[in-house]
C-alpha cells in the first residue's frame, strides 16, 4: 500500500488543521475510504483519523425540539435508537436499508454522508474519468451505465450518489454543523453535495479541513412521524446500493396533505429534493391520481444518460408507491426488509 | 502439516453401517473456530509475499515497467517480468494432454486479456508487495479488444466440453419441426459468470534444494502435481503438495492455472518460501470462467402435445489462445423425449481468460435456455408444464436410444410436485397474487446431471492394535469429503469410523483423481470400497487358512468383515477379531490397494444419469419490477446417497445457484475495453440470505446397480440445473413477461400499468 501518514487528533481543532493540508483525509470507519485506497481511487498523504475524538458520537434532544447527531454514531446506532426510529421513522428505515449489518455497525454518519460514487469506472483507475481525474473524460458515458442518473447530470459526469441516508434526510431540512479553519457554519444537507456541471471533482460545498461535527434535524422533521417511508429497488433483496429510492413524508390534516416532503435517491449526484412536487401536492387529498401528477412532476426534467430510461419510469412508479406507502401510515414496526417493496413476502426474517 | 483432529461422530449416530448416515462434518468444529489451516494461512519461516500486477488492458502489449520504482519502495525484494524470471522446463504455451491449459507466466509481454498477470513484486510484507505492484505504472500498446458473442467471425470448434463433439442428432429434425402443429423459436442468452470461491486461489511455495513444498488449494492433487512436474522439470517425488481444505473451488481449482505457477517461480527467484494470493478483482481472469452463451432453440410438437423435434445451437466464446467450449446444447440430449434431436455449437474468440469448467459446464447454461423453451412449448400447446413433460418422459436416453441404468425422475415429479402443492396451479400467468398485491409465480424444471466415474487409487491397511487407515489424495472442497469418504472406509474395512484412520488432501497419497464432474464420491468412493475389500481379503486368507483360527475352512463360504471382527458367512457364532488374526500371524499390519474406475461396458450399454425435478415460487412487484423467490422444492434422485446431511447441503448450495443464475450473477464487460466492471464481491451479485428462501430437499430413493459398486451418482453439481429454469419459469407465470436474456433485470419487468 502506498506510505502514508496516520494522525490521531486530539481535539476536533487540531483535526481540523491536520486534514487542511493538501493530501489529508478524515478516516471515520473507513468502510468506504480504505476500499478506495485499496483500489488506488484514493491515495491521501495523511489519514486524520476521527474516531478517538470525543463528543462526535452522541445523539442529543435539543430544546427547540430539534435533534442533533453527533458524526461518529454508527449507522445502526442511529437506526436502533428506539426515540429516533420513532420520531424519524424513514430515515431509520433508509439506514437499515443500507449495505450489510456489519457495515452499519461500522459506518457512521459523517462518512456515509460523503461516501463517493459506486460509479464503476470512478473505481477502475484504469479508465477516465472526470471525477478522479479533473479532465481526464468520462468512461461511463457510452459505458456500462445502466445505473446512472437522469437528473442533474452533464457530459462530464453522469455519476449518481449512493447514498440512502442522505435521502429521507434531505427531504426533511437537514442541516450540517462543520467545523473548518474559520470556525464553525452550518449548511442545508441539500447544499453539501454540487451536481457535477463542468467540475465533477469538487463533489460537495466543503473546504479542504472542513470537519462534519454533526447533522441536524429541525423541529419540523418530527412532524411527519405518522406518515413517513422510504422505499428502495435494488437488485437483490437486502446487500445492494439502490437502482432508484424515494422518501416521502406527509403531515395529513383532516383528510388533506398539509405539508409533505419528497426526496430521490440513486438519480442524481445529490440526493434529489422533489420541490415542485412537494408543491403540487400541498392542500391536495391523498390519492394515486395526484401522486401520479406528483411523480410526472418530480421527474419532468428527467433524461436518460445512457441504457438507463427504465429509471425515470422507474422513478416515477416509486414516488407514487412511496406515497401511497407514507399516506397509509407509517407501520408501528420497520419492517423486516426494511424500504423493500417485497417486504411482506412471508419468511423474511432479516436484512 | 499440523495433525488434523477431526471431531469423532456421535455415538449414537452409528447403526452399523456408516454409509447412508447422517454424520455432522468432521471438519466442523475445525473450521467454526478458525483452527482448520487453509493454503494461504501457513507462514513457512523466513516467507516472502507476492503480488501479481496484471494487465489493466485486454489485449496487445506491454511496453513498459517501472521496475526500479517498484524495487526502490521499502520492503520490495524483486520484482519478476518476462526478462527476470527462472526458466521453465517447457514451453507452457504446448499442450502436452487435453488438461493442460494455456497459462499466462510471464513467457512474454503480450497481452491476451484484462486482469493477465504482467508482472510479480515479491516484498517483505503484502503492503509492499502490494504497492510495489502499483508503482510498476504499466506502459502498454494497446490493440482493439475483442468483446462479447458477435465479437467475430464465428467458427465450429472441433469438440465442446471434455472432448463432446460438437453437433449430434438424431432423427430428422427439420421434417420433425415442418410436421409439427406447434412450434417455437427463441432465443436465451447467459452472461459470463465467474467461480468466485470464497477463498481465493492461494500458494505458499518453498523451494528446498530441488525439493518443492507447496500449500495450495487443489481440487486434482495429481494433476497439478504432474503439470509441476513438467512446468519445473523435477520429478514427482521431489513435489509434495498440501491441501487438506477449500474454500470452495466450483471448477476454477481443478487445473494447475498461471498464478499458483507464479507462486512458485518466485519461490524459486527469490530462493525462499513465497505466498501469492489472489486478490478477488484478480479472480476475474486467469482462473477460468463460464463463458456467455447464446442459445437458440426451436420445437416442434404434435397437436396432443408430443414432441416432434429438439434443435438446440449454442453460441460461445473461447479465450483467442486456447479452447474450451461451453457445451451448453448438450443438455437437450437427455431429458425429453423427441423422436428428432439435433444440438450443435460454434463459437467467436474473445479477449478473455479461457473459460473453463464452471459448476454445471454446458448443463447450467442449457438447462436454463432447455427448461425455459419447454416451458414455453407447453404453453404453446395448452399443458401444464408437469403434464408435458410428463407426456414427453424419456424411458430411454433420447439422442443414443440407450436405457438408462437407473431413472427415478418420475419419482421426483411426483414427490416434488406433491410437496411444493403443484396441482393447485393456475395454467395461464399474472393470474396469482398474495394478501399485499405480489404477483405470484410457479414454475418448474427438470434436472439432470450425468453420473460420471474418473480414475483412482487408496490403499487400505489393518493394523494389530485393531485399528485400520485408508489412505487417499481426495480432496474436501467444501462438500464433506472428510467425512462422506471416511463413512465409505469404515465400513470398507468392517470397523468403526473412530477406529478407521482416514488420511487425505496430500499429493503424496495415492491418486485420488480430480473432485470435478460430480463424480469424486462415486470414483474416490468405489477405490476406498475396493482397498478395503482387498485388505479383508488378505485378512481372511490369514484367517481361513489357519488351523489355530475359528475360522479355519470358512474359505469357500466366506467371511463378512464387521466390528473389527471377521465372522463367517454362514455361521455368525464363529468370528475372529483383526489383532487376534495379526497377532497370531505376528504381523504388525496388512495393507491392499484398490481402484476406482468407469466400467466400459456398463457405458456402453446404459446411459447413467442423476436427476431431479425444481419447484419454485416467486413473487414480482407488479409495478416496481422486484423479484424475490418465496419458497424451493427439490426432488432428485443420485442413486445411493452416503450421507443425507451433506447431500442436502450440496443440493440446497445447486439451488441456490440456480437462483442466482437466474436473477443475479454477471460479469459486465466493457464492451470497448473489455475490462469487467464489477469485479468484486459489492457489485458482483450473488444471492445473499434475504434473496434465498426456505429450500425444501427431497431425496428420492434410487438404486443404481450399473454405475458403481457402491450405486453412487453424483449431487455437486445437479442443484443448478432444474433451478435456474424453475425460477425463471415461475417469473414467466406470475408476471406474463417472458425473459430470455438471463439474469432476470427489473426494466424488462416494468410492464405497462
Ligand atoms: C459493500 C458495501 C455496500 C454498501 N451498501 C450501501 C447501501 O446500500 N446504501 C448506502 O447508503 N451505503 C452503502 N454503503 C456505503 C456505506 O454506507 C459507507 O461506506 C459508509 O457510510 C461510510 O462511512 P465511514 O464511516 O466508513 O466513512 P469513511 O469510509 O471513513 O469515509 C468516507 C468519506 O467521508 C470522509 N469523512 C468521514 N467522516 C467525515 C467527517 N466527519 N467530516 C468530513 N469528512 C468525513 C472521509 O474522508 C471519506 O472521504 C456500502 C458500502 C459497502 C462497502
Ligand atoms: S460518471 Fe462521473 S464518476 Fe463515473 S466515470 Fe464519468 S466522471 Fe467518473
Amino acid at each position: 500500500m502506498k506510505q502514508f501518514e496516520y494522525v490521531r487528533p486530539a481535539s476536533v481543532a487540531e483535526a481540523v488543521a491536520a486534514a487542511a493540508r493538501p493530501g489529508a483525509a478524515y478516516l471515520a470507519a473507513g468502510t468506504n475510504l480504505l476500499d478506495l485506497m485499496k483500489g488506488g481511487v484514493s491515495r491521501p498523504d495523511r489519514l486524520v483519523d476521527i474516531t478517538h475524538l470525543d463528543g462526535l458520537d452522541r445523539i442529543e434532544r435539543l430544546a427547540d425540539g430539534s435533534l442533533r447527531i453527533g458524526a461518529l454514531v454508527s449507522n445502526a446506532d442511529l437506526a436502533h435508537d428506539a426515540e429516533f426510529a420513532r420520531c424519524y421513522p424513514a430515515v431509520a428505515e433508509a439506514l437499515l436499508s443500507g449495505a450489510s449489518a456489519q457495515l452499519r455497525n461500522a459506518a457512521t454518519v459523517g462518512g456515509n454522508l460523503l461516501q463517493r460514487t459506486r460509479c464503476a469506472y470512478f473505481y477502475d483507475t484504469a479508465s477516465r474519468c472526470n471525477k478522479r481525474e479533473a479532465g481526464s473524460g468520462c468512461d461511463a458515458r457510452g459505458g456500462e451505465n445502466r445505473t446512472h442518473a437522469v437528473l442533474g447530470w452533464s457530459e462530464s459526469c453522469i455519476a449518481t450518489h449512493p447514498s440512502d441516508f442522505c435521502v429521507p434526510l434531505v427531504a426533511l431540512d437537514a442541516i450540517v454543523e462543520i467545523e473548518g479553519r474559520a470556525g464553525r457554519r452550518e449548511i442545508a444537507l441539500d447544499d453539501l453535495h454540487r451536481l457535477p456541471g463542468e467540475t465533477p471533482a469538487r463533489e460537495t460545498a466543503l473546504e479542504p479541513g472542513d470537519l462534519i461535527v454533526a447533522v441536524r434535524l429541525p423541529p419540523a422533521a418530527r412532524e411527519f412521524a405518522a406518515h413517513a417511508r422510504y422505499l428502495k429497488v435494488r437488485e437483490r433483496t437486502s446487500y445492494a446500493f439502490a437502482v432508484v429510492s424515494a422518501a416521502a413524508a406527509l403531515r395529513i390534516e383532516n383528510g388533506r396533505i398539509r405539508d409533505v416532503r419528497l426526496a430521490l435517491g440513486g438519480v442524481a449526484a445529490r440526493p434529489w429534493r422533489a420541490r415542485a412536487a412537494e408543491d403540487l401536492l400541498k392542500g391536495a387529498t391523498p390519492a394515486k391520481d395526484v401522486f401520479r401528477e406528483a411523480a410526472r412532476r418530480a421527474l419532468a426534467d428527467a433524461k436518460p444518460s445512457g441504457d438507463n430510461a427504465f429509471k425515470i419510469e422507474l422513478a416515477r412508479r416509486i414516488v407514487v408507491r412511496a406515497l401511497t406507502l407514507a399516506a397509509a401510515g407509517t407501520p408501528a414496526r420497520i419492517p423486516a426488509l426494511p424500504a423493500s417493496p417485497l417486504a411482506s413476502t412471508s419468511g423474511a426474517i432479516h436484512a | 502439516m499440523p495433525e488434523l483432529n477431526l471431531t469423532s461422530a456421535p455415538a449414537h449416530l452409528r447403526h452399523g453401517s456408516n454409509i447412508g448416515q447422517p454424520l455432522t462434518r468432521r471438519d466442523g468444529v475445525l473450521k467454526v473456530k478458525g483452527q482448520a489451516t487453509y493454503a494461504a494461512d501457513n507462514h513457512p519461516p523466513g516467507m516472502l509475499f507476492a503480488v501479481m500486477a496484471v494487465s489493466s488492458i485486454a489485449r496487445g502489449r506491454v511496453t513498459s515497467l517501472d521496475i526500479a520504482a517498484a524495487k526502490r519502495h521499502p520492503g520490495v525484494v524483486d520484482v519478476m517480468t518476462p526478462d527476470h524470471k527462472p526458466p521453465l522446463a517447457v514451453d507452457p504455451e504446448v499442450k502436452t494432454n487435453p488438461f493442460v491449459f494455456r497459462m499466462e507466466v510471464l513467457q512474454s509481454n503480450e497481452v491476451r486479456y484484462a486482469n493477465q498477470p504482467i508482472a510479480v513484486v515479491i516484498a517483505e510484507t503484502l503492503e509492499a508487495a502490494t504497492e510495489g505492484a502499483v508503482l510498476l505504472a504499466p506502459r502498454y500498446e494497446a490493440l482493439p479488444a475483442l468483446v462479447g458473442l458477435d465479437a467475430g467471425e464465428s467458427y465450429v470448434p472441433p469438440v465442446v466440453g471434455v472432448g463432446n463433439p460438437t453437433e449430434n442428432h438424431r432423427g430428422d429434425v427439420e421434417a420433425g419441426l415442418a410436421s409439427a402443429e406447434k412450434q417455437i423459436d427463441a432465443t436465451y442468452e447467459t452472461p459470463p459468470q465467474y467461480h468466485n470461491a470464497m477463498e481465493p486461489h492461494a500458494i505458499v511455495a518453498h523451494w528446498d534444494g530441488d525439493h518443492l513444498s507447496i500449500d495450495m488449494p487443489t481440487q486434482g492433487l495429481m494433476l497439478s502435481l504432474a503439470r509441476i512436474a513438467e512446468l519445473f522439470g523435477i520429478a514427482h517425488d521431489k513435489i509434495h503438495i498440501r491441501s487438506p481444505f477449500l474454500g470452495g473451488g466450483f471448477g476454477s481449482k481443478g487445473l494447475m492455472a498461471g498464478p499458483p505457477t507464479l507462486g512458485i517461480m518466485a519461490a524459486k527467484l527469490v530462493g525462499k518460501p513465497v505466498k501469492l494470493v489472489l486478490r478477488r478483482e484478480q479472480m476475474f481472469g486467469p482462473v477460468g470462467h463460464r463463458a456467455p452463451t447464446r442459445q437458440r432453440l426451436r420445437i416442434g410438437a404434435d397437436g396432443e402435445g408430443r414432441l416432434t423435434a429438439i434443435d438446440h445451437h449454442a453460441r460461445t466464446v473461447s479465450s483467442t489462445f486456447d479452447d474450451f467450449y461451453e457445451p451448453a446444447a448438450d443438455a437437450s440430449h437427455t431429458l425429453y423425449a423427441a423422436p428428432a434431436i439435433r444440438t450443435s455449437h460454434d463459437a467467436v474468440r474473445v479477449n478473455t481468460g479461457t473459460p473453463l469448467f464452471m459448476r454445471a459446464p454446458g448443463e447450467a447454461t442449457g438447462s436454463l435456455a432447455l427448461e425455459s423453451a419447454i416451458d414455453e412449448m407447453a404453453w404453446a400447446c395448452g399443458l401444464d408444464p408437469l403434464a408435458f413433460r410428463l407426456k414427453n418422459y424419456a424411458e430411454v436416453e433420447p439422442i443414443t436410444g440407450r436405457p438408462f441404468s437407473s431413472k427415478a425422475l418420475r419419482a421426483c415429479y411426483e414427490q416434488g410436485a406433491a410437496r411444493f402443492g403443484w396441482a393447485q396451479r393456475v395454467r395461464e400467468p399474472r393470474q396469482m397474487r398474495d394478501d399485499a398485491g405480489l404477483l405470484v409465480g410457479w414454475g418448474m424444471g427438470t434436472a439432470t446431471f450425468p453420473a460420471l466415474m474418473f480414475q483412482a487409487e487408496a490403499r487400505a491397511v489393518i493394523r494389530r492394535d485393531g485399528s485400520g487407515a485408508m489412505e487417499i489424495g481426495a480432496h474436501d472442497m467444501g462438500q464433506g469429503a472428510w467425512t462422506a469418504l471416511a463413512q465409505i472406509a469404515a465400513d470398507a474395512v468392517g470397523l468403526d469410523i473412530d477406529r478407521v484412520d482416514f488420511k487425505a488432501g496430500t499429493s503424496d497419497l495415492p491418486d485420488a483423481g480430480i473432485a470435478g464432474g460430480s463424480a469424486h464420491t462415486a470414483t474416490a468412493g468405489a477405490a476406498i470400497h475396493s482397498a478395503g475389500a482387498a485388505v479383508i481379503a488378505k485378512l481372511a486368507d490369514l484367517a481361513t487358512g489357519d488351523e489355530r483360527s475359528p475360522l479355519f475352512g470358512a474359505g469357500n463360504a466366506g467371511v463378512i468383515a464387521r466390528d473389527g471382527k471377521l465372522i463367517r458367512r454362514d455361521d455368525a457364532s464363529r468370528s475372529e477379531s483383526y489383532a487376534d488374526i495379526l497377532s497370531r500371524a505376528g504381523l504388525v499390519e496388512v495393507e491392499a490397494r484398490g481402484t476406482g474406475a468407469p466400467n466400459p461396458a456398463a457405458m456402453q450399454d446404459y446411459a447413467m444419469h442423476a436427476h431431479g425435478a425444481v419447484f419454485a415460487e416467486v413473487k414480482v412487484d407488479p409495478e416496481l419490477g422486484q423479484v424475490r423467490v418465496a419458497r424451493m422444492v427439490g426432488a432428485f434422485a443420485a442413486g445411493r446417497i452416503v450421507n443425507p446431511h451433506l447431500v442436502r447441503s450440496q443440493l440446497y448450495g445447486g439451488m441456490i445457484w440456480g437462483l442466482s443464475f437466474a436473477l443475479h450473477e454477471e460479469a459486465i464487460t466493457d464492451r470497448r475495453s473489455g475490462r469487467i466492471m464489477n469485479a468484486n464481491l459489492a457489485e458482483y451479485h450473488i444471492p445473499v440470505n434475504a434473496d434465498v428462501p426456505p429450500l425444501d430437499v427431497i431425496t428420492v430413493e434410487e438404486h443404481d446397480p450399473h454405475v458403481n459398486a457402491l450405486g453412487i451418482k453424483g449431487v455437486g453439481e445437479i442443484g443448478i440445473t432444474g433451478s435456474a429454469g424453475a425460477v425463471a419459469n415461475a417469473v414467466w407465470h406470475a408476471t406474463g413477461v417472458r425473459v430470455r436474456r438471463f439474469p432476470i433485470k427489473i426494466e424488462e419487468l416494468l410492464t405497462d400499468l
